[in-house]
């Protein structure tokens, strides 16, 4: 016997008999317990991962309108585009199947998981696990799988199953596909005739305007321009304001972005557009459709002045309790001077 | 200013008179013709005469301004905002095989984030022997590979499985791109880290928002994947995962997680969002396939197509396109012009790469009159790209993901080109 072999069992077990008996470089450290108990959040299927908690059918409605609803609708039906995340029962093999928690996803895990990891949509990881236990029990009772006297907690989570968890299956395209598409392709006389069935032009969905598709040497022309004409604009409407404060306003305004839209072609989205915000009364965009407690202050002669936006922004939801902006609201006042002075560059 | 646009209007109308005579004389096999001398050539332009711009005009170039007009594209009905949200790369108008990182499409789920790396941690837990947590300086410090791969994601011509919906290259294919990463391979790593015998999966996590989390089968993680810190030579860009994204060759784009932050060893697939209701395939009956990872052989001409109409008029034509395959490498290209009756095999501009696009060129003399082009993919296990009336029998109409079929545009005579769907 030489000494080799006992030489590799110690490796072995040094390296605590990893399977690929790999030379360690010592790079990195050990993670600790912390560490790891703070960013592995993920849930699977069979509830590993859960933390201790309960949350019921009516709380969730609360929290869910609070938080929620803006973009995912009162009844979780979906707002415009915003993902719809109930409805669609008995529709997958038809026409345009309506793919919701209820009607598609496999697994509750799945729901626990990712709205705790991913929403609320600009203020993730916000939600208590109790709430987190209170919505999904709510999106359970909006797609009808529970009464509203239910209640969610780790304990019962894993023997819940979702109506679809027996409608998915494994890839199979080495048995359906690889076959059929793997024959010598045809080259000559591959069939008699050839008609067109349908064209794009038809339904015209191509985004952009006419100038997209133009020769390239107009579209030069055009985007070239936009850039020099851009703060001209700005330096009309506020000439007293200070650049850097603005841009940092633009920074600011990335938390806002997924429900309002500022300039050109801003158009309301699951908040008001705020072109011309600064100065004027609350309540008063046209086509949007406010919160009662919006319009109330709204009557009261609420205008949105550089002050008060100070104070709504940063609490939206004590200076207006039941509006339905659901954001948390900018902490730094140097955040919010910086917005106002941003928003002041948009005009009516 | 005015002056040199002045000029520009004059030198395009001259050039397209030219090139319409040209046009016919080309036909005919012999060389045209001028009319006048060409006041390019006989005058002294502004540019032989005086001096062009110093070093350091730009440090760091952009394109010049006559190419503008090559940019990333969005669909604004596709998606409630732009915060999570997709934009095509230009591939239209983009040749070779490499895509530059400022024009390769964009995908995030709450958009993209300002990751510094010092503030850019990467931690290796769960069924290993000691979780590690590794700083962006480590990861510099292990032995680096460097290698160039596709990536598209699985919506990537989706919006044309119900029909031919939107007029362009771009938009139809461009969900896109090809780059050459440099970065660590997973094995190296987790190898670090010590992979318990029961650890069969690793559930791979995002840094952003959206904590995209997706579970890859321990062999794939092992055989060729890897973590990127450059592409194309330079340091990734913030919307492609900056500091550093993870690298899944030929596998459907969401795997491929950006500014990631974790690798979790497990005995079992998570579940996730993304390989649930998002990302899986529904076939007619209603039942869906899930974990179709592997993007099948696929291809697209590029040039002509509907943002890229024939000028020229008759003659000369170059037809160009892309193939890739996320089984191999793309063995043979072949192009059709009447719809699919007759094919003929493409000259490929390098024989293809493992997983990474190939530039395909078919030289034609056109004459003028309407086509139906197409092309038709192959790789190297002998799978052919199929039509999409082939992939419905399959897969009924309702999928969304995975579309490979065969692309068709309508050339007219006068040159403009047309998204169509044929029989
Ligand atoms: C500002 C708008 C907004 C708000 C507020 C919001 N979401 Fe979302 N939600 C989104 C967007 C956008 C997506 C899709 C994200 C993506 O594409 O990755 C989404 C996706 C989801 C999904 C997955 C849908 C699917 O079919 O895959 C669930 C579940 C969900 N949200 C739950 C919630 C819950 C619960 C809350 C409140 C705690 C919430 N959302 C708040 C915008 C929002
Ligand atoms: C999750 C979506 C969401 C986010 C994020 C959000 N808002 Fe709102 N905002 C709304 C909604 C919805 C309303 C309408 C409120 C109501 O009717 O109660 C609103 C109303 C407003 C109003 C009053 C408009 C009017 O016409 O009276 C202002 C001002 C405003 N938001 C500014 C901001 C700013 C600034 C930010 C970012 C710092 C922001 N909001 C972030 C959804 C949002």
């Amino acid at each position: 016997m030489s000494k080799y072999p006992k030489l590799l069992l110690i490796a072995a077990l040094a390296f605590g008999g990893s399977p690929a008996l790999a030379q360690k470089m010592g790079l990195g450290r050990a993670a600790l317990p912390e560490e790891v108990a703070a960013w592995d959040k993920d849930v699977r299927p069979d509830g590993l991962g859960l933390p201790e908690g309960s949350g019921d059918v009516l709380t969730g409605e609360e929290v869910f309108s609070d938080k929620c609803a803006a973009c995912h609708g009162e009844f979780a039906e979906g707002v415009d585009n915003w993902p719809k995340l109930a409805g669609g029962k008995g529709t997958l093999n038809r026409e345009d199947p309506l793919k919701t928690v209820g009607s598609y996803w496999p697994h509750l895990s799945t729901v626990w998981d990712y709205v705790n990891r991913s929403m609320p949509f600009g203020n993730a990881q916000s939600l208590t696990a109790d709430e987190v236990y209170a919505i999904t029990a709510y999106i359970l009772y909006s797609n009808d799988l529970v009464e509203d006297d239910f209640v969610l907690s780790n304990e019962n989570f894993a023997s819940f199953e979702l109506p679809n968890a027996g409608g998915f299956f494994v890839d199979d395209r080495d048995q359906t596909e690889l076959a059929a598409f793997g024959a010598a392709p045809c080259m000559e006389n591959c069939k008699p005739e050839v008609k067109i069935t349908m064209h794009a032009t038809v339904l015209d969905v191509t985004p952009g305007d006419p100038t997209d598709d133009a020769p390239a040497a107009e579209v030069v022309e055009v985007t070239a321009e936009a850039p020099e004409a851009a703060p001209e604009v700005v330096a009309e409407a506020a000439p007293a304001l200070d650049p850097e404060l603005v841009a940092a306003g633009e920074k600011v305004f990335k938390k806002c972005a997924a429900c309002h839209k500022v300039g050109d072609k801003a158009k309301n989205g699951s908040g008001p557009m705020l072109n011309g915000i600064v100065g004027r009364a609350a309540g008063s965009v046209d086509g949007f459709r406010y919160s009662s407690a919006l319009m109330d202050a709204a009557a009261g002669g609420l205008v949105w002045d550089a002050d008060a936006l100070h104070v709504f922004l940063e609490k939206p939801k004590s200076f207006l309790p039941k509006t339905k902006m659901s954001f948390a609201g900018l902490k730094k006042a140097e955040d919010r001077d910086a917005i106002i002075a941003y928003l002041s560059t948009f005009g009516g | 200013m005015q002056d040199e646009s002045g000029k520009t209007t004059t030198r395009r109308g001259f050039l397209q008179a030219g090139a319409a005579m040209g046009a016919g004389a080309m036909l005919a096999g012999t060389t045209a013709a001028a009319q006048s001398a060409d006041p390019l050539i006989t005058e002294i332009q502004p540019w032989a005469q005086g001096l062009g711009d110093g070093v350091d005009a730009s440090p760091y170039g952009l394109p010049i301004r006559f190419e503008t007009d090559v940019v990333r594209r969005n669909v604004s009905w596709l998606t409630a905002d732009v915060i999570s949200s997709i934009n095509f790369t230009p591939i239209h108008a983009l040749d070779g095989t490499i895509t530059p990182q400022g024009c390769a499409f964009e995908r995030h789920h709450s958009g993209a984030i300002e990751l510094a790396k010092e503030d850019y941690r990467l931690m290796i837990n769960g069924l290993v022997d000691t979780p590690l947590v590794f700083t962006y300086e480590d990861l510099e410090r292990f032995p680096r590979t460097t290698r160039t791969f596709f990536l598209e994601c699985a919506a990537n011509t989706g919006m044309e499985w119900a029909g031919a919906q939107l007029n362009g290259s771009q938009f139809t294919h461009g969900m896109i791109h090809n780059m050459e990463y440099t970065g660590v391979t997973l094995r190296t790593l987790l190898d670090e880290a010590g992979i318990k015998p029961e650890g069969k999966w690793l559930f791979v996590e995002g840094a952003d928002a959206s904590s995209n989390g997706r579970s890859i089968p321990m062999e794939k993680a092992l055989d060729d994947c890897m973590i990127a810190f450059k592409a194309n030579g330079e340091a990734l860009r913030k919307e492609h995962g900056y500091p550093v994204r993870l690298v899944v060759p030929g596998w459907e784009g969401n795997l491929w997680v950006k500014w990631l932050r974790r690798l979790e060893v497990t005995d079992a697939p998570v579940e996730s969002r993304e390989e649930t209701s998002k990302y899986t395939d529904t076939m007619a009956d209603g039942t869906s396939r899930k974990w179709t990872w592997v993007m099948d052989a696929k291809s697209v001409i590029t040039a002509p197509s509907p943002q890229m109409p024939i000028k020229h008029g008759a003659g000369p034509l170059v037809i160009t396109g892309l193939a890739w395959s996320g089984r191999g490498a793309i063995s043979r290209v072949d192009v059709s012009l009447d719809g699919g009756i007759t094919w003929k095999e493409a000259r490929l501009a390098a024989p293809g790469q493992d997983m990474a696009l190939t530039r395909f060129y078919f030289d034609h003399v056109w004459d003028g009159s309407e086509m139906l082009i197409q092309s038709r993919a192959m790789d190297s296990t002998g799978y052919v790209q199929p039509t999409k009336a082939q992939l419905r029998e399959v897969r009924g109409m309702n999928s969304v993901y995975h579309n490979n079929c065969i692309q068709t545009w309508w050339v007219k005579p006068n040159g403009e080109a047309e998204n169509v769907e044929v029989s």
